[in-house]
């Protein structure tokens, strides 16, 4: 590739002469098209071929893991045998259902409500404050972890869902989401609410929330696949095992002297299954949701 | 849009609407950090503490582990980026094209690993790296090595594997942001381009990149901010060994705080060098999207 950039007229003269050959038939062209594909399989075999390796895995022997066989094996009814003997995995689910659903619902009303008056509501103070908020998104949760610990300790939170679930109840990023969906909303719909007699959190309730459904659905995607898969937060304030999550347990079963891979291979499908499932039902809502940040 | 003067009750109810989380993100994240920002002048053990001055930012000076954090991180950064980078804006151009076949399966499956948990995805890649695993086995099967490769037990090898995970958690992820933006492009101004002649190479240079330019910057600044604040995946992998290897600055605060003799003071200075990196890398960042732009 040359180094000198050239304008778009000499490129336009050198290649002009080749142009009627450019769509089809040129070997060249022929090429480039056979080397997109030969990269993009490369790339969806490296990104899926870890799902399938989880799977296979958990019909494996630890050793037989270790020792990379990829194809499938009989020990699955071992390994899952071993993995709820271990773990007391009704338990481990129960504290990751209520800490994911209790803090996505927390998360939903508290952000939501705050993106739609920032947008709804503005004022001089409010846009700074709003201004604010977004510096304070590029802040590393590591600045935040110790004293947060001390101030749980301190309220003799630690151990407790409240502990795990609070500090992330009101997300910057999910009022900035809502802020912007906000803008969508049509205004009229609300004066007409109003003409109607409702009061305002009538309106959001009735007016505002059913008509944003869906940017309801792809924050609740977003939310709870973050409260499910957090680590370093509830690593830090849970700290007895009947009240971890399933993500710490197997994290804890990973760092053994020798991790018995089958099994943990099996408490990761577990662990993964349920983000697995929403991401297939909801997959084109979650790719709009992570999107909508950025239109 | 030119907005209505809020009435009193609206100001109200804006102030309302926004008061929980308000409070909540002042109670759990302002006040810690300028708690921690207080924090890190602090020295001694546990909570008695007392005022230090500047005696932490010395112990920095000369703190042989912190440096040896800090390097690491700054591999991971310098390394890792660009390549993630760069291989999702490869991707999202080769699947922006509408004449590709099974552009929905390419795209689902260069995007599924971003379902996965940090920890869900470490310890499949801890057990598929294992030193006689199934990579060892593809990759002598591709004649690409002649024997095994100490992925976890070699200071260089670890980090190369560190720098395989994260690639591959995150390049869907940000390909997905570029696919978007490359949709909201006119394609009228490609079409001109390739009827002009312009080779493929510099309609990527010339019209791609630098309309690709706002979301580019916003994904660096973001795996910026990842990068630094890099935990799950080396906690879970590696621990930050061999030897330190892949010790990162948030691992390093994380085993000061809750597995040595914790040290809240010192901590706190060193999560308050992340918070200083990211404001002048993403400041960097910033500066040359601008600089590009007027040249």
């Amino acid at each position: 590739m040359t180094a000198t950039p050239m304008t778009t007229t000499d490129a336009g003269a050198a290649a002009s002469a080749q142009a009627g050959t450019r769509r089809s038939g040129n070997p060249f062209a022929m090429l480039r098209r056979a080397l997109v594909y030969v990269l993009l399989s490369i790339a969806a075999f490296v990104s899926v071929f870890p799902f399938f390796w989880m799977i296979v895995g958990t019909t494996n022997t630890s050793a037989d893991i270790i020792r990379g066989k990829a194809s499938f094996g009989s020990a699955f009814f071992d390994n899952a045998a071993t993995f709820f003997t271990q773990v007391d995995a009704l338990r481990v689910f129960w504290n990751s259902a209520v800490i994911a659903i209790v803090g996505t619902v927390l998360t939903l009303a508290i952000s939501s409500l705050a993106g739609y008056s920032f947008e709804m509501f503005r004022s001089k103070v409010r846009e700074r404050i709003f201004a604010l908020l977004l510096l304070l998104l590029s802040i590393p949760f590591a600045a935040l972890m110790v004293p947060l610990f001390v101030m749980f300790a301190q309220a003799k939170l630690v151990n407790t869902y409240v502990a795990v679930i609070l500090p992330t109840v009101a997300s910057i990023f999910i009022i900035f989401y809502f802020r912007q969906a906000t803008k969508a909303f049509p205004s009229e719909l609300r004066d007409a609410a109003k003409i109607d007699g409702l009061k305002e959190w009538q309106i959001f309730l009735y007016v505002y929330l059913p008509v944003m459904r869906s940017t309801y659905a792809a924050a609740t995607i977003i939310i709870f696949m973050a409260n499910w898969n957090n680590y370093l937060w509830p690593l830090i304030v849970l700290q007895t095992a009947e009240n971890k999550t399933i993500t710490l347990i197997v994290s804890a079963l990973t760092s053994a002297y020798t991790p018995d891979y089958g099994m943990i291979l099996f408490g990761t499908v577990l662990a993964t299954l349920p983000t697995l499932i929403i991401f297939f039902l909801l997959q084109r809502r979650f790719v709009e949701g992570m999107l909508g940040a950025v239109k | 849009m030119p907005q209505a003067r809020l009435d009193r009750r609206e100001h109200i109810t804006g102030w309302a609407f926004i008061a929980p989380a308000l409070i909540l993100l002042g109670l759990f994240m302002i006040y810690p950090i300028v708690w921690s920002l207080w924090m890190s002048f602090q020295v001694g053990k546990g909570m008695n503490l007392s005022f230090g001055g500047l005696a932490n930012i010395e112990r920095l000076t000369k703190d042989a582990v912190f440096q040896r954090a800090l390097g690491n991180t700054f591999i991971f950064f310098i390394v890792q980026v660009p390549i993630m980078i760069g291989l999702a804006l490869l991707f999202a151009v080769a699947l922006n094209d509408s004449t590709l076949r099974f552009r929905g399966l390419f795209r689902t499956a260069i995007f599924l690993p971003c379902v996965t948990s940090l920890i869900a995805y470490s310890t499949l890649f801890k057990s598929m790296f294992a030193t006689n695993g199934v990579v060892k086995n593809a990759l002598m099967t591709l004649h690409l090595t002649d024997g095994p490769i100490p992925w976890l037990t070699d200071p260089f090898w670890a980090k190369i594997l560190i720098i395989i995970a994260i690639t591959w958690r995150w390049t869907g992820y940000n390909m997905i942001f570029y696919l978007a933006a490359l949709q909201n492009i006119d394609r009228s101004i490609y079409e001109a381009a390739r009827i002009d002649g312009v080779p493929a190479w510099a309609r990527f240079r010339y019209l791609t990149i630098p309309m690709l330019k706002p979301v580019i910057l916003f994904t660096t600044v973001i795996s910026t901010i990842g990068t630094l604040q890099l935990f799950d995946e080396v906690q879970n992998i590696t621990q930050g060994g061999p030897s330190d290897a892949t010790l990162t600055l948030s691992l390093y605060i994380y085993n000061l705080t809750f597995k040595f003799m914790p040290s809240f003071g010192y901590s706190a200075t060193v999560s308050w060098v992340i918070v200083v990196l990211v404001g002048i890398l993403s400041f960097i960042q910033f500066l040359i999207a601008r600089d590009r732009r007027s040249a």
